[in-house]
């Protein structure tokens, strides 16, 4: 497990009440918080580099470029990327997305195409891919998870027969915490002639990512989900892949040359980055890499992993408690539902203790639809999660449990 | 936990385990259908309007969904405005938004509701099926929803 004493006092949000308890966090797969590192480093950046990137011609810009793009060459180490000019800095995976959908699906997706994406998808993996088939005449394959909460294989083969132009899929559910097989899901897709989307809004955080490894095409990722600000995030893939779209956004900065009728494009990452880009976002993601690395992935993941084990565990043997998702195999998220409390309620019942959890359908419909319910409680852990908000967590859903009059 | 206790008052929890009128009504000339897109909560409203009176009402959440807070709104305002004309049903409407606003207490036990004003994140959950009886009233064909029903 990791020192979490020594880890919260970097967390200066953590240090604050909520309802007048120690506040429990448990709602990491909904964004992180920020360590003082992170915050300190858009402070300072502001206080002391601040000018807008590539095109300054003074010493104030030439810091703030190198700044921004010493973000990128962490982003590329971090993912253990193709090459660093294949991380396009984009607001979040949402827009990393997006941007696969418009340029590459766009491009590349005809009428009768089929696009694969998985029931346990977030809606920002679905619905790109729904609104470009739409626009193409283009069909959405979801393919269907298994009882125990995973991918299911073998529909996941049927769908690869209709030999799909993209197979999108997420690395780590957020409604499960499945971890699912990347590097054999991609391989499957690539050998039906796909090109592979991973949605790494919740690996990246979590889990030692390394994009060449899995061999997708396309990964994405958000840097508020790991200890970066709300709108940093990036698009990672195969820069030939990069190379052959088209833009995305137009604008300044992406563009080569522009005459009065049409222009020329940059090179890669540049093409992608239309505008000016969030260089505090960037600069933040980089010190939470930093951050990140300093404590070490794997230990992360280790860390996690104990705490959701230790959570089904306690949760479990509350009589009503159903817990969802795999057995083994997953990060440290913990869908439940307790009787016939719904999760809301359950929710403001333990916000009173101080516990933040989510209640919902987590941006996760057609899976919801699945579980058979309208919405679960989730408990997602982070860095700074400890046995004491095991404790609180237990503690209030057995709260809820008495005041809703569930059988103990 | 008074707190709390404010928020799941008994007759609320009351409401929840045995909701009344929990039905769908064949007969019904005024339906609407509310939806919170925060949570996925949906109702089904079923209205029969004689006249001016409302002579029977129904609501159903489907797959079971509706937490204790919309359930027993939707449940306590179906007794309520059950016999009652279409425009005092309105005004209880009203009555009803006001008190979650910061207004004065809703008549009868609709007043067990004035606890969720402490609870900002949980208005929209009372309103939900308050958003529906004005839109079935009004014969609104278009689903109502907490986001863009804010205004009446």
């Amino acid at each position: 497990m990791l020192d979490t004493a020594r880890i919260r006092p970097d967390f200066p949000i953590l240090l604050q009440k909520e309802n007048g308890r120690r506040l429990v966090y448990l709602d990491n797969a909904a964004t992180s918080q920020k360590p003082r590192k992170v915050i300190d480093a858009i402070v300072h950046y502001y206080s002391f580099h601040n000018a807008n990137v590539h095109r300054g011609a003074y010493a104030l810009a030439v810091e703030a470029t190198e700044a921004y793009e010493a973000a990128r060459t962490a982003v590329a180490r971090f993912v253990n990327a193709w090459a660093r000019e294949g991380v396009v800095f984009t607001r979040g995976t949402t827009e990393s997305i997006n941007l696969v959908a418009a340029s590459w699906g766009r491009t590349n997706v005809k009428r009768g195409d089929t696009v694969v994406v998985t029931a346990m998808d977030h809606h920002s993996n679905i619905v790109p891919w729904q609104i470009l088939c739409q626009e193409k005449g283009a069909t959405i394959r979801m393919v269907e998870i298994t009882e125990d909460g995973r991918i299911d294989l073998s529909d996941f083969g049927r769908a690869l027969e209709a030999k799909p132009k993209i197979v999108a899929f997420p690395y780590v559910s957020n409604s499960l915490g499945t971890v699912n097989p990347a590097a054999q899901l991609s391989k499957l897709a690539h050998a039906a002639g796909a090109v592979t989307v991973v949605d790494g809004a919740q690996s990246s955080p979590h889990l030692r990512v390394d994009v060449q490894t899995i061999d997708c095409d396309f990964y994405a990722l958000s840097g508020h989900k790991m200890l970066a600000p709300m709108g940093s995030g990036a698009l990672v893939a195969k820069p030939a892949l990069l190379d052959a779209m088209p833009p995305y956004h137009g604008g300044g900065e992406m563009i080569e040359r522009v005459w009065d009728d049409r222009s020329t494009w940059n090179k890669i990452p540049h093409k992608f980055e239309g505008g000016t880009p969030n260089v505090e976002a960037a600069v933040g993601l980089g010190a939470a890499i930093a951050y990140l690395e300093q404590l070490g992935m794997e230990k992360i993941a280790a860390h996690e992993q104990e705490l959701a084990r230790l959570t089904i565990e306690r949760l479990s043997q509350i009589e009503g408690v159903t817990v969802y998702g795999p057995r083994d195999h997953r990060a440290g998220v913990v869908p439940f539902t307790y009787g016939d409390i719904h999760p809301h309620d359950l929710a403001t019942i333990l916000d009173r203790d101080g516990v933040c959890i989510r209640a919902g359908h987590h941006c996760t419909q057609p899976l919801m639809r699945r579980l058979g319910v309208a919405a679960t409680a989730r408990a997602s852990f982070y860095i700074y999660n400890d046995l004491d908000d095991i404790d609180a967590l237990v503690t209030a859903v057995r709260k809820a449990g008495e005041l809703f009059g569930v059988p103990a | 936990m008074s707190d709390l206790g404010e928020l799941y008052q008994q007759v609320i929890l009351d409401h929840n385990r045995n909701p009344r009128n929990f039905k769908r009504i064949e007969s019904a000339n005024r339906k609407a259908e509310g939806n919170n897109p925060l949570c996925g909560d949906r109702i089904q409203l079923y209205v029969l309007l004689e006249g001016d009176t409302i002579t029977d009402i129904g609501f159903q959440m489907p797959q079971g969904s509706g937490c204790a807070i919309s359930k027993a709104s939707a449940s306590l305002m179906t007794d309520a405005v059950k016999g009652k004309t279409a425009a005092d049903a309105e005004t209880m409407v009203q009555l009803f938004r006001d008190m979650l606003s910061g207004g004065t207490n809703a008549p009868g036990k609709l007043a067990v509701f004035s606890g969720v004003r402490a609870f900002p994140s949980r208005i929209k959950c009372a309103n939900l099926a308050w958003h529906a009886l004005h839109a079935a009233l009004q014969n609104s064909a278009e689903p109502v929803t907490t986001e863009s029903a804010r205004d009446f």
